[in-house]
C-alpha cells in the first residue's frame, strides 16, 4: 500500500538504519568469526637453547596457529603470563632437551593451555599435538636413519583428504552465508512486528476497521513495501559478502533472489502475525525476541542441527530461517541448483503461505 | 427498500464481564437529523457508537443502520457510514492530502473522481493552505476538520462522531458544528456524542445517558420544559452574605455562584418575592433578579439528582424490607 511507503520515506533516519544496520552487522559479525583460530599468543621458555629446540619452536611459529609473543626463563613466568591473560598458551622445553634428542633419546616437553575459552583451548590443543607429533615423527626418522646408516625410511600410512566444497576449509565461506540468512530473518521480523500493533496503539486501527477494507488487503499492504526494503538488504549483504569478505557466490544469483523473496514473504508475515496477536508494542517486541534467539541456535547457524536432540532438531523446522540457511549455504557455498534445494524450498513456501493465512484469519475487524 | 429512519436502536446492551456498559438503550434517528448523545464520561456513549459501527458486538438487543443489521451485516454497514473516533486517529507523519488520499483509496476511489473529491473536501474543511502540512504539525482544530473530511471521503449517508470537538476552542467548535449542519442539510444523518452541553443545542434530538442507561430522550426544548422547578438569576452585591441568607429561606432548593451571578432554584415562583424582600432587609443591593430558561446543563444536573434520589429511596425501601 502506498501509505506504508510514505511512512517509510517520511522517516529517513529509520530507513537509513534499516538499510545500513544489516550491512554493519554483517561486517562486524563477519570479522568476529573470520579467524579460523590463529595467532594464539604463546610464551616460550626454552631452557635448552639448542638448535633442535629452536627448530622445534619454529614449527609452532611457522604453522600460523601460534604467535610467539614472550620469551621467558622458567615455568613460573609462563604461568604468570597465562594468569594475567596476556598469553593463552605456553611451552616449556627442559634444559636437557637438545642433548637427549641428539643422542637418540626422548625428552618431555610441557605445553600449557588456558582452558577458560574451550574453543581456543581445543584449537590450541589440537594444533599443539599435531605439530608436536609431526616434529616427533620427523626427528624419530632422522634418528633411525642415523642409527641404520642412511636407509630411507617412510611412514607406512599417508592419509590424504580432499574437501569437496570450500576446499581451503575457510570458515568465512561457511559463516558469511549463514550470517546473511540470520540477519535477514531478524530484520524482516522486526520490520513488521510493529506494523499492526502500532496502529492499534495510535488508535488508527479503529478508524481502519470501520472502513470496508478486507483483512488480506491490510496484511498484504503491511508486507509488500517491506519486501522491497528487505530485497535491497539481500542485495547489500550478499554484495558485502562477495566484495568485502571475498566469499564467492558459487550458484545462481537470480535463484538466490527468487528464493529470498519467498523467505521474506514468510518472515515478514511472521512479523505481522506477531503484531496481530499483541495488544501493545512491548508484547510484540517480547514475542519477536523469543523467536530471534532460537533462530540463532536452532537454525543450525552456529551448531550443526544433525547433532541436536530431537526436540531442538524439529523445533528448527518451525523457523523459516532454518530452510533459508540451507538454501543460502547451498547456493553460495555449494553452488547447487533448485533441484537439490527443493526439499528446503517447498516447506519454506508452505510456511510463508500458512503464516500469511493465519494472519488474515486471526485479524478480527473488531476491537474487543 | 425505503428506510425512514437512518438508525433504529432497540434495547441495545453491551456487557464486559460483570459490568454493563450499555443497558437496554433504545432510540431512533430519522434521516437527515442530528442526534446528540449526551452524558458524562463513562456513561456508555462511546460503547454505543462502537456497536453501531460494527467495532463491538452487542451482547443483546438489535440495531439497524440504514436498514442493515449491525450484527449480521457489519461490512455492509461499514461501506455506508463515516466514523470519527474519540481518539485522534489520522496518520501523524502523513500530510493532509496524503491522509485523504489514503482513505479515498481504501474506499476504492480512483483516478479523477478521487482527485476531485479530495479537492472538494480540502475546500470544504478550509484546509487549502494546509494541504501539504504534516498532520502532526496541524493545530487541534485543523486536525479535527481533517478527521471529519477523512470520515466523509466516500459520501456516507450516515455519520458517527464520537466527541468530535473534545479539546477544541469554542470558536472552532462553532465552525465545526456549522460543517455538520451543512452535511445534515444535504441529507446526511448524524449521531454525535459530546459532554459539552451547549453543543447539544445544535441537535434535533437528544438522548441523555447516565450510568449505562438512557435517562432522557427528547428535543432540547422539551427537555428544558421538563424541569419543574424554577431557576432565577440574581445580580447583586455582597454575594457571600446573600448566599448565606438565601439558603435559610424556605422554598429555596439550591443556591450557588454562577460566575459573578447567583443561580437559585426555587420550588414556586412566589418564592422569588420572598428572596427579594429578605435580601433587601439585609441591605444587599439587588441590580437584577429574573427568571431564566434552564440550560441543558441544568436539565442534566437536575435529572441526575432525581435519579440518584430515586436510587437512594429504592435502596432504603429494600433495606427496610430485609429487616
Amino acid at each position: 500500500m502506498r501509505k506504508e511507503i510514505i511512512h517509510i520515506r517520511r522517516d529517513p533516519k529509520t530507513l537509513m538504519l534499516v538499510i545500513i544496520m544489516p550491512v554493519m552487522m554483517l561486517v562486524l559479525l563477519g570479522y568476529a568469526v573470520t579467524s579460523d583460530i590463529e595467532n594464539i599468543p604463546l610464551a616460550v621458555a626454552d631452557l635448552s637453547k639448542s638448535s633442535v629446540s629452536q627448530n622445534f619452536i619454529d614449527r609452532y611459529w611457522i604453522s600460523g596457529f601460534f604467535e610467539i609473543t614472550h620469551d621467558v626463563k622458567n615455568e613460573k613466568e609462563i604461568l604468570e603470563l597465562i594468569d594475567a591473560g596476556i598469553v593463552k598458551t605456553g611451552i616449556l622445553i627442559p634444559e636437557d632437551f637438545g642433548r637427549k634428542i641428539d643422542t637418540g633419546g626422548s625428552s618431555p616437553v610441557q605445553f600449557y593451555i588456558d582452558g577458560s575459552n574451550p574453543t581456543v583451548a581445543q584449537a590450541a590443543q589440537l594444533a599443539a599435538e599435531t605439530i608436536g607429533q609431526a616434529a616427533s615423527q620427523e626427528i624419530f626418522i632422522k634418528q633411525l636413519r642415523k642409527q641404520m646408516g642412511g636407509v630411507n625410511f617412510t611412514l607406512p600410512i599417508d592419509a590424504r583428504i580432499r574437501f569437496l566444497y570450500n576446499p581451503n576449509m575457510k570458515r568465512m565461506d561457511f559463516w558469511i552465508p549463514g550470517l546473511v540468512a540470520i540477519i535477514l530473518q531478524i530484520q524482516s521480523l522486526l520490520l513488521t512486528a510493529f506494523a499492526i500493533v502500532r496502529e492499534r496503539e495510535q488508535g488508527t486501527l479503529e478508524q481502519l476497521i470501520v472502513t470496508p477494507i478486507k483483512s488480506w488487503e491490510l496484511m498484504l499492504g503491511k508486507i509488500l513495501p517491506f519486501v522491497a526494503v528487505a530485497l535491497v538488504n539481500v542485495a547489500l549483504t550478499v554484495g558485502v559478502g562477495m566484495f568485502w569478505f571475498g566469499v564467492p557466490v558459487a550458484g545462481s544469483i537470480p535463484l538466490l533472489f527468487g528464493l529470498s523473496l519467498i523467505f521474506l514473504l514468510g518472515s515478514l508475515g511472521l512479523g505481522v502475525l506477531i503484531s496481530n496477536i499483541s495488544t501493545n508494542q512491548m508484547q510484540a517486541m517480547y514475542i519477536a525476541s523469543f523467536i530471534m534467539i532460537p533462530a540463532f541456535i536452532l537454525s543450525g547457524l552456529l551448531v550443526p542441527r544433525d547433532n541436536m536432540p530431537w526436540l531442538a532438531y524439529y523445533s528448527g523446522y518451525l523457523l523459516p530461517v532454518t530452510y533459508f540457511l540451507e538454501i543460502v549455504r547451498g547456493i553460495i557455498t555449494k553452488g547447487v541448483g533448485i533441484t537439490y534445494l527443493w526439499p528446503w524450498v517447498w516447506p519454506m513456501a508452505v510456511f510463508s503461505l500458512v503464516v500469511f493465512f493465519l494472519s488474515v484469519v486471526l485479524f478480527r475487524k473488531r476491537i474487543d | 427498500m425505503s428506510v425512514e429512519n437512518a438508525v433504529i436502536v432497540d434495547k441495545l446492551t453491551k456487557t464486559f464481564g460483570d459490568f454493563t456498559a450499555v443497558d437496554h438503550v433504545s432510540f431512533t434517528i430519522p434521516k437527515g437529523e442530528i442526534f446528540g448523545l449526551l452524558g458524562p464520561n463513562g456513561a456508555g456513549k462511546t460503547t454505543t457508537i462502537r456497536m453501531l459501527c460494527g467495532l463491538l458486538i452487542p451482547s443483546d438487543g438489535d440495531a439497524k443502520v440504514l436498514g442493515y443489521d449491525v450484527l449480521i451485516q457489519p461490512e455492509e454497514v461499514k461501506t455506508k457510514i463515516g466514523y470519527m473516533s474519540q481518539k485522534f486517529s489520522l496518520y501523524n507523519d502523513l500530510t493532509s492530502y496524503e491522509n485523504l488520499d489514503f482513505y479515498a483509496r481504501i474506499y476504492g476511489l480512483t483516478g479523477n473522481p478521487r482527485e476531485n473529491r479530495i479537492d472538494e473536501l480540502i475546500e470544504m474543511a478550509g484546509l487549502r493552505n494546509h494541504r501539504s502540512t504534516i498532520t502532526s504539525n496541524l493545530s487541534g482544530a485543523w486536525r479535527q476538520r481533517l478527521a471529519l473530511a477523512c470520515a466523509i471521503v466516500h459520501n456516507p449517508p450516515m455519520l458517527f462522531l464520537d466527541e468530535p470537538t473534545a479539546g477544541v476552542d469554542p470558536i472552532s467548535r462553532r465552525e465545526f458544528w456549522d460543517l455538520i449542519y451543512d452535511l445534515a442539510r444535504q441529507g446526511v444523518s448524524v449521531l454525535a456524542t459530546t459532554h459539552y452541553m451547549d453543543e447539544a443545542e445544535y441537535c434535533n434530538n437528544i438522548g441523555m445517558m447516565y450510568q449505562s442507561k438512557l435517562i432522557a430522550l427528547a428535543d432540547p426544548d422539551t427537555l428544558r420544559g421538563s424541569i419543574k422547578d424554577t431557576l432565577i438569576e440574581i445580580d447583586c452585591d455582597s454575594q457571600g452574605k446573600a448566599l448565606q441568607s438565601l439558603k435559610e429561606i424556605s422554598g429555596v432548593l439550591e443556591a450557588a455562584m454562577h460566575g459573578a451571578l447567583l443561580h437559585v432554584t426555587i420550588e414556586k415562583k412566589a418564592v422569588k418575592n420572598k428572596i427579594k424582600e429578605r435580601l433587601q432587609s439585609e441591605g444587599v443591593a439587588i441590580n437584577r433578579i429574573e427568571e431564566i430558561l434552564p440550560s441543558l446543563e441544568d436539565v442534566f444536573v437536575s435529572m441526575i439528582k432525581s435519579k440518584r434520589q430515586a436510587l437512594v429511596s429504592a435502596e432504603f425501601i429494600e433495606e427496610r424490607e430485609k429487616i
